[in-house]
């Protein structure tokens, strides 16, 4: 038997709506309260952000906008009392600031090289466009090729390698040449690597090693790099620009996207070498990376800029910029050899073990299993390393190289623009460009992170 | 262990070969290395108003930079046969003994030391600078013997520094320095009203004054306390250069104080009968030849670059936004210390 009290007065027969949650909880409110408020020391901290905020962003907003001065001239336009920024003076200066000096007529090259490094980059950074191989192919092989052609000219003086030092070559070949092309240099050559492949394939064979697989090794090498050098060497029409008059963001992007793009492979191989069984690569792995790491960048660079011209012998005289870029390329690869280092630390051993159990070899082993991981975890400190890497190309200004910086502070001495806002307004733009790239770079490793899921949220 | 010996051997011969193939000859005359190359590779300032900065379309302008204009000109009949190292002071000096440049026009000050234990040679002076001082007008100075007590804005670790010290201490006078890094933090220093006085050479308080909020409130007192004589310099080893990079000076100087300008100077080439004129136009005399180059060698020089007058109005003279007064760059028959020994 069931009794029911159900007489239809004080049972409700469908339920309350629910009242909304109390103001404080929810919303903008809610929201600040967890956030902004929830302690003392977090109130003040608020307080104090927003003070920080109040004296800064309105005073910046009037020079960079409202006080600005829009056009202009040259100085006279900027001398008002009271002005704000002095926007002509990087109208003016603009072109500088990104080509440097770089011929006028000549810059459509450094714009094709712009064009194209943006048209292959973008495609390369996001993940679900296809032909990933093709576009890397294209972007770390063809186009620095086409992008040095196109920047210096090409047609490089290629006149004589080994053999013609000593005078061999020239007497049985002539001076003839081909589209710019010396028959004599490419004989000697060929020669050299024949000569070169012979003598390391008899070493080889004379400690007991595969002779032939050396020699060919040898050839091959020897083969790269000269298609290398006949691509530079062929005469495309293109008047010769050195690199003296490159400047500007140019100088900047060309120094660090090396910078960036060779000491990531370096610095994996010093890695592996400095965790290597075999003593002398992991001695010689520990003594680049420490000597490079001992000294300062402007050292470096200075070194390599004035000192080294006293050693090498008359006539032998690298380029300039060539010779910076070298510089920071190993000085940025040492460091990324510790990024890297620590990433292959973090691998835990049953990693190892367990490769070699399946019966990889050494290679595979690094190739499939232990680098993936490695890297993944140390993007931070890969990205890190390359911003660092962005802001340092302005040291090359102590080596009379023109960055973007330096290009700007030459600016600054223009009598015709000397005005009291000249240098808070360069100094403004300067500080846009550069957070603009290091941001972009920084958001862009974080959408990596979060998509290779390597912080192991739970 | 013989077959690794051989190896060794055979590595260290191959190394030792091509070692021997880049081994240097004898260095050929810096004016033939010049002319081998087909340009003269000039060392200027990093940008210095009025000496040495781009201009909006990306060329060098300045004084100096006009100089190595004159020394192309001279040795190519072609101003454009010169390359521009913008330079730091600290790297200038061995950028010219390493010979990445071949003369360097940057603003530098000939001194005792520099000339002789440096291994350089001064070829002449370009610019009589000296050191002095700014002052605001209302602080009614017109002296800088009245400036006991003063506080003096200056750059770190330059000879300008002591050269203040000095000042103050020969006239028994007190100061206070405020020091800082950059040329740029001084002048923001002493227009935000944190010391009296700034004090630089004065071609540079012309170029500090165009950044102040308001430039005529400040006046440059009459006090020179420093020498700084700044010309250009080449390496020591090659007097052959060292002569002509002097000449070019002398030469402009020459057709300044004969009158010879960029804009008359074909008309005094077919028509002057001074034969001053006609050896520095080259149609007298082989004086170009003596040095190694053209014979007109002085007629290009005036032609392109103009005479030493002309480089100074163009570029620091009173049109100029830098306004220099010439004062002692005057030529000597007009008060100054410009003055060039003959061309015969």
């Amino acid at each position: 038997m069931s009794m029911t009290f159900d007489d239809g007065t004080f049972i409700r027969s469908e339920l309350v709506t629910p009242l909304p949650p109390p103001i404080r909880n929810v919303g903008i409110i809610g929201w600040m309260r967890e956030n902004l408020f929830s302690s003392v020391l977090n109130t003040l901290l608020t307080l104090f952000g927003l003070a920080l905020l109040v004296l800064i962003v309105p005073p910046m907003v009037r020079f960079a906008l409202i006080d600005a001065v829009w056009t202009g001239e040259n100085r006279e336009a900027c001398l008002d009392p009271g002005v704000g920024a002095c926007w002509p003076f990087i109208r003016a200066k603009f072109a500088q600031l990104i080509y440097g000096f770089y011929p006028i007529e000549e810059r459509w090259r450094p714009n094709i090289v712009f064009a194209a490094g943006a048209i292959l980059l973008v495609p390369l950074l996001v993940p679900s466009w296809p032909m990933k191989r093709l576009n890397a192919l294209l972007f770390f092989v063809v186009y620095p090729i086409i992008a040095f052609i196109l920047l210096t000219g090409g047609n490089i003086d290629a006149s004589s390698f080994l053999f013609q030092r000593f005078g061999l070559i020239q007497p049985i070949t002539g001076d003839a040449s081909l589209a710019g092309v010396n028959i004599a240099f490419w004989a000697d050559f060929v020669l050299t690597a024949l000569v070169a492949a012979a003598l390391v394939g008899g070493i080889i064979g004379l400690i007991g090693g595969n002779a032939l697989s050396a020699g060919r090794a040898v050839l091959l090498a020897f083969a790269g790099f000269g298609v290398l050098v006949l691509a530079w060497d062929i005469d495309f029409g293109l008047r010769p620009v050195e690199t003296r008059q490159w400047g500007g963001l140019l100088v900047t992007l060309v120094i660090a996207v090396t910078g960036i793009v060779a000491s990531l492979p370096l610095g994996i191989l010093l890695a592996l070498g400095r965790r290597s069984q075999m003593p002398i690569v992991r001695l010689l792995s520990i003594v680049f990376i420490e000597f490079w790491r001992g000294v300062p960048l402007i050292t470096v660079l200075f070194f390599a800029t004035y000192m080294l011209p006293l050693f090498l012998p008359q006539g032998a005289n690298p380029d300039g910029l060539l010779r910076a870029l070298v510089g920071v390329a190993l000085f940025s690869a040492a460091y990324m050899a510790e990024v890297v280092r620590g990433g292959l630390q973090a691998i835990p051993k049953g990693q190892y073990e367990g490769a070699m159990a399946v019966g990889l070899t050494w290679g595979q082993m690094m190739r499939l299993i232990v680098l993936p991981q490695a890297l993944t975890l140390v993007i931070p400190g890969i990205v890190n390393s390359f911003i660092s890497l962005f802001k340092d190309t302005t040291l090359v200004l102590i080596v009379s190289i023109f960055d973007f910086l330096g290009q700007l502070r030459a600016s600054f001495t223009d009598p015709n623009w000397a005005t009291p806002v000249t240098l808070y307004t360069g100094f403004a733009f300067a500080g846009i460009v550069y957070f603009l790239f290091c941001f972009g770079m920084s958001r862009y490793s974080l959408f990596v992170e979060r998509r290779l899921n390597t912080s192991h949220r739970h | 262990m013989m077959k690794r010996l051989l190896s060794t051997l055979a590595l260290a011969g191959a190394c030792g070969l091509a070692a021997f193939g880049a081994q240097a000859q004898t260095k050929p005359a810096k004016l033939d290395q010049i002319k081998a190359k087909g340009f003269i590779q000039c060392g200027v300032s990093q940008g210095l108003p009025g000496f040495s900065t781009p201009d909006d379309k990306g060329n060098w302008t300045g004084l100096d930079v006009d100089f190595c204009r004159a020394v192309a000109a001279a040795v190519f009949g072609d101003v454009t046969k010169v390359k521009f190292t913008p330079l730091s002071a600290k790297d200038r000096f061995t950028a010219l003994q390493s010979g990445d440049i071949d003369v360097l026009s940057r603003n530098t000050t000939w001194t005792i030391s520099r000339d002789t234990s440096l291994g350089l040679n001064f070829t002449g002076v370009t610019y009589y600078d000296g050191q002095g001082f700014m002052i605001r007008k209302d602080k009614k100075v017109t002296s800088a013997m009245e400036l006991s007590g003063a506080s003096v804005c200056t750059q770190t670790g330059t000879t300008t520094e002591q050269n203040l010290a000095d000042f103050f201490r020969a006239n028994n006078m007190t100061y206070e320095v405020i020091a800082f890094a950059t040329n740029d933090e001084v002048v923001k220093a002493y227009d935000a009203g944190r010391c009296d006085v700034l004090t630089t050479d004065r071609s540079g308080l012309a170029g500090e004054r165009l950044k102040l909020t308001n430039p005529d409130d400040h006046i440059v007192l009459p006090e020179i306390i420093s020498k700084e004589p700044l010309g250009p310099v080449v390496a020591h080893g090659d007097d052959q250069w060292f002569d002509i990079v002097k000449w070019v000076l002398f030469a402009q100087l020459t057709a300044e104080e004969l009158g010879v300008t960029s804009k008359n100077v074909d008309e005094q080439l077919k028509s002057s009968a001074n034969p001053e004129v006609k050896r520095l136009l080259g149609t007298e005399g082989k004086f170009g030849e003596g040095m190694g180059i053209g014979n007109d060698w002085g007629y290009q020089i005036v032609k392109t670059v103009g005479n030493y007058g002309e480089m100074y109005d163009r570029n620091v003279g009173p049109d100029t936004p830098l306004k220099l007064a010439r004062g002692v760059n005057a030529l000597w028959n007009k008060g100054g210390l410009q003055y060039a020994p003959p061309i015969r």
